[in-house]
């Protein structure tokens, strides 16, 4: 299962490491939404991993991490607040100058954009 | 009056002249006399106590783990400052209010002008040094706005900055020798300090320490090679310059000087740097002064000269320079302060300050030329005036001192500089003032005496130039006090009284000298002036020019490749460097071995993480068709949300497959405005580097994640705390709810309002989109693909409408759970707020919107509100904010049930839940709304117009 996890993670952060590259806002967001799960996950996976123990006290003798799971859920809550902003930054932005570009517009256009 | 106040003051009664405006420059100039005026006489309340020697201390503890400490001290020395500041201060303020045109902002000046007095005042009461650097960094700052007032002139522009770099530069020097300095004491208190003269020059950081201070204090007391700036910050209006750079500002660095006199004097490294560069700068300015043409700059450079001659007494080292240094200062701030105004009131007259114009106005203007005269005579050391006193004690002084060279050098260049002091005070009466009679229109403006507004203040500083000179017992306590409070117990001060006569000493010789030959200069003032102009000489300004844009130049080629505006470049320089510190912590670190088993994996969770990576995968693969690209990244999300219900976290599970519903919802109306396609803009070559970053990313994530895995906590988690005192303390069995609404509140109330915070942005940018130029765009614009022709199909309407108060049921239930089972505030939030937004969704924004009782703005305020209340109420019981309780309850026939004030603060949780995501989607909605046709009024409607909208908009 550790394996799982841990690759499920790098493959969320490679593949939101690789949109957020991108030069459009629209798959740069998707990309941070990506890293948002990676990160997430990443978080809630420092309690390690436990498999039917959820922490809700009952007669059991061990429990999933409480704390790193309390953390992470506000986490995603506030990284919805935190998509919302972006996304109407760069709506307003796109309806202002009919341009998507994450880049500054005025870069020397001869330059490598990278 | 406490010393806090005198420096509070002038900062509280900086806010009044710049709100005042509207009320008239009589009221702003009135109030900014006033608040100075009651600072000065809360200052003369502390005479007596400093007269009888004391030294009044205040204050209390700021940063006691830093060091910096809020405390105040006012000696002789500082009581003699403050005074210089606050009544230099008042005689300017009036000034300045008839000075100022009318199309000066008179209420920005004063404000700046206060927030500078309070600097100054604020320097010379610190006992911290700490405080001090506050207030000194202050005084530069207030200073570069004082002279650049005049935004509209390149000089003032130009002038101000080049005052910041150079102080600004000093007293980042400073800061470093006060660090040294208080680190070899082991206090940043003056009054320890100043008790540790053998400890501190014989530490080995002694030396860095002094050149340290001392740059911060020749840069900010323009003493050579930093006197250029002070001319080029003549292109102040002149009140400034009659404030700043003669009694204030340029006074600061000498007024350090003194107050480390007794700790940082009377070793050989203090003697060569002070006295040599005051010496050098003395000589310099007063050679340069004679030569300069505008009257200001002419005063400018005598008052380098001065500084310098100033700094040179400190440099000596004896307390008879110490004393001669600090009744130079009186005497100097006097007639100086009293020859800028005159400055000004020339050039506010004539409307020039060329003295080549000028010539002849002693009879136009005769009671300017009187108060010009006596204090220009008294810079030029003529007996009975002030100036000369303070002059023949430098000679008398310079007499006894050895530099290098032959022992006459010394002597022979204070007589030089003296020399040219008298011989542009001189220049200054004879070229400005003396002449023939000319006509008032040969002139640029018709000269005549100002308003007593204007000569005034110039002239009460002449009447003590006069008095001092000729009864200079009338201030010799008060010098001879202030002179101690330098001096402290480093020396013995030998001076007994001051003479106007001393005999035939040399020092009368070199007076003498120093006059006539000052008459003689002027007299070849001409053909000296050709032989000075066709002299080569570096020109300070270009030189700084060159410095400054060479630093710019080479910071520009340092960030420029790496800050250039390209995100994407920033986003792979992070990974990469991200990367690589990664990469070297785990090649260069100790890796423990694996102390955990590995858990099972069945086939269920192999599907689960296949279906996850294919979407991963696709999404980077296929993201340039963008309704695909949020198909896959909500399968991500589903999968992510799955995986959290195998590994036990039933809440997280919840929480993120309600999120992920409204962020695909939010990003679909986004979507709507943006374009469907993401164009493939960057080479195969790009997108491969693009892709090894990424990859690179990725391999060391999960190799971290892997790693920590495996391995058991280093140190023992707080999670257990948690997991023992949830039911016992908290109340409840679901402790992830607890942590959140009982542990950790606090956290919690925060993020609640950020997450408000964001909401309210998305409704303001929303509010400015559509009050903008976009708004004519969004209007204007037709939808690229035909509209559905049943905009509100009636399945979905009669649908969402049924499952309405399921929904909210739902809601109700999952958060009364919340405490015991998974569930709570968040999560129910998220569930309602579904809820509602289906009604949207399928009814129409204008049915829903109509039906909103409550905007939900208020619904955020009112949940925050909620959740603050709760936290303040367990004041009422004397316990920290957001202490719960909780009890159980039995009301037949329910069961027993528990009642918890962390649930009340849920509550807060779920509203501002509620608020914040409809509030978010709403403002998005709006958009669309505007952009469309209208909605059509009922729901449910068949929308004939379809046809007609495709054919307009093709």
């Amino acid at each position: 299962m550790e394996i799982l996890v841990a690759s499920a993670v790098g493959i969320l952060t490679a593949a939101g490491l690789y949109l957020v590259m991108r030069l459009r806002t629209f798959p740069v967001i998707l990309g941070v939404s990506l890293l948002t799960y990676a990160v997430n996950v990443f978080l809630f996976a420092s309690g390690r991993l436990t498999i039917g123990a959820p922490p809700i006290l009952t007669d059991a003798e061990t429990y999933a991490d409480p704390l790193p799971q309390a953390l992470v859920l506000t986490a995603i809550v506030i990284s919805f607040g935190m998509t919302a902003v972006v996304v109407m930054i760069s709506l307003g932005s796109y309806l202002g100058s009919n341009d998507d570009g994450v880049n500054d517009p005025l870069l020397d256009k001869d330059e490598d954009l990278s | 009056m406490s010393l806090f106040l005198i420096v509070a003051l002038p900062f509280l009664g900086a806010l009044l002249p710049g709100l005042m405006n509207s009320a008239g420059r009589q009221a702003v100039g009135g109030v900014t006399f006033t608040v100075t005026l009651i600072a000065f006489i809360g200052l003369l309340t502390n005479l007596p106590a400093v007269l009888a020697g004391e030294i009044v201390q205040t204050g209390f503890n700021w940063f006691p783990q830093l060091g910096l400490n809020v405390t105040l001290m006012l000696d002789g020395l500082g009581f003699f400052f403050a005074t210089l500041i606050l009544g230099i201060g008042l005689l300017i303020i009036v000034y300045g209010r008839f000075y100022l045109a009318r199309e000066d902002n008179m209420g920005e000046f004063f404000t700046y002008l206060l927030l500078f007095q309070g600097a100054m005042v604020g320097i010379v009461l610190s006992d911290n040094i700490l405080l001090l650097l506050i207030f000194w960094e202050l005084t530069s700052l207030s200073s570069f706005l004082l002279i650049g007032y005049w935004k509209h002139l390149e000089a003032g522009r130009q002038g101000a900055r080049m005052a910041l770099t150079v102080t600004g530069m000093g007293g980042l020097a400073m800061i470093g020798g006060m660090l040294l300095l208080g680190n070899i004491v082991g206090s940043y208190d003056l009054s320890v300090i100043l008790q540790n003269r053998e400890a501190i020059q014989a530490d080995p950081m002694y030396v860095p320490a002094l050149l340290l201070i001392l740059l911060g204090a020749f840069t900010k007391s323009a003493q050579f090679p930093f006197h250029f700036w002070l001319p080029h910050a003549m292109a102040a209006p002149t009140p400034v310059s009659a404030y700043l750079h003669s009694a204030t500002m340029v006074k600061a660095g000498i007024f350090l000087m003194a107050r480390m006199w007794p700790v940082l004097s009377g070793t050989p490294e203090w003697f060569y740097i002070v006295t040599t560069a005051g010496l050098i700068t003395m000589v310099l300015g007063a050679v340069i002064a004679l030569f300069k043409h505008d009257l200001k700059a002419l005063l400018a450079f005598s008052t380098v000269s001065h500084l310098g001659l100033i700094t040179m007494l400190l440099g000596t080292g004896t307390s008879f320079g110490a004393f001669a240094a600090v009744f130079h200062i009186m005497n100097h701030a006097t007639f100086k302060a009293a020859l800028f105004m005159s400055a000004g009131i020339i050039d506010h007259e004539t409307k020039t300050r060329d003295i080549r114009i000028l010539g002849g106005l002693r009879h136009l203007m005769p009671i300017t030329f009187v108060i010009a005269m006596i204090a220009a005579l008294s810079m030029a050391g003529i007996p009975f005036l002030n100036g000369f006193l303070s002059k023949e004690m430098m000679l008398e002084e310079m007499e006894h001192t050895y530099l290098f060279g032959p022992t006459w050098l010394v002597p022979a260049l204070a007589t030089f500089g003296s020399l040219f002091s008298a011989a542009y005070c001189f220049r200054l009466i004879g070229h400005t003032f003396l002449g023939p009679k000319r006509e008032a229109d040969s002139y640029p403006a018709k000269p005549h005496d100002p308003g007593a507004g204007l000569w005034v203040p110039p002239a009460i500083l002449a009447v003590l130039v006069v008095v001092i000179g000729v009864a200079p017992f009338l201030v010799q306590d008060f010098v001879k006090l202030i002179a101690n409070a330098v001096i402290r117990d480093a020396a013995v001060l030998e001076v007994k009284y001051i003479k106007l006569w001393h005999g035939l000493v040399p020092a009368l010789f070199m007076s003498i000298i120093a006059v006539v030959g000052g008459l003689i200069v002027l007299a070849f003032f001409k053909p000296l002036s050709r032989l000075w102009e066709s002299t080569p000489r570096p020109e300070a300004k270009t030189i700084f020019d060159t410095v400054i844009a060479g630093f710019v130049a080479a910071a520009r080629a340092l960030i420029h490749p790496l800050h250039n505006g390209a995100f994407t470049r920033y986003a792979m320089i992070m990974t990469v460097v991200v990367v690589a510190v990664g990469y070297h912590a785990w090649t260069s670190g100790t890796i423990a071995a694996a102390t955990r088993g590995v858990q099972p994996v069945g086939a269920v969770e192999v599907a689960g993480w296949i279906m996850l990576v294919l979407a991963t995968v696709g999404l980077a693969v296929m993201h340039h068709n963008r309704l695909m690209a949020l198909i896959l990244i909500g399968i991500v999300g589903l999968m992510v949300s799955i995986g959290f219900v195998f590994l036990s976290a039933p809440d997280l599970a919840m929480t993120q497959i309600t999120v992920e519903v409204v962020t695909i919802i939010l990003l679909l109306l986004a979507l709507n405005f943006l374009p469907n396609r993401t164009p493939v803009e960057s080479s195969a070559l790009r997108r491969l580097r693009d892709g090894v970053v990424a990859v690179a990313g990725g391999l060391a994530a999960t190799a971290l994640t892997y790693h920590y895995l495996l391995r058991d906590f280093v140190d023992p988690s707080i999670s257990e705390f948690h997991l023992a005192n949830s039911y016992k303390g908290g109340g409840g069995t679901n402790v992830v709810n607890v942590i959140l609404v009982d542990f950790r509140g606090f956290d919690t109330f925060g993020e609640i309002i950020v997450l408000g915070i964001a909401a309210l942005l998305i409704y303001a940018l929303t509010e400015s989109l559509l009050h903008g130029p976009v708004r004519a765009r969004l209007l204007n614009r037709v939808p690229d693909k035909p509209l559905s022709g049943t905009q509100h199909p009636m399945m979905m309407v009669i649908l969402t409408r049924v499952m309405m108060p399921v929904v909210l049921m739902v809601g109700f239930y999952v958060f009364l759970r919340g405490h015991n089972e998974p569930g709570g505030g968040f999560i129910a939030g998220l569930i309602v707020s579904i809820g509602v937004v289906m009604q949207y969704m399928a009814s129409g924004f204008g049915w829903a919107q109509d039906r909103v009782r409550f905007p939900y703005h208020g619904v955020i305020g009112t949940g925050v509100l909620i959740a603050g209340l709760t936290g303040i109420g367990s004041w009422l019981f004397s316990k920290p904010f957001l202490t719960s309780d909780f009890t159980y309850v039995r009301i037949p026939p329910f069961e027993k049930f528990e009642l918890a004030t962390a649930a009340l603060f849920d509550v807060g949780v779920f509203l501002a839940v509620v608020g914040a995501v409809m509030l978010s989607l709403e403002s998005y909605s709006r958009l669309a709304r505007r952009a469309h046709v209208k909605d059509p009024d009922e729901p449910m409607d068949i929308d004939p117009s379809r046809d007609v909208d495709l054919q307009e908009g093709v």
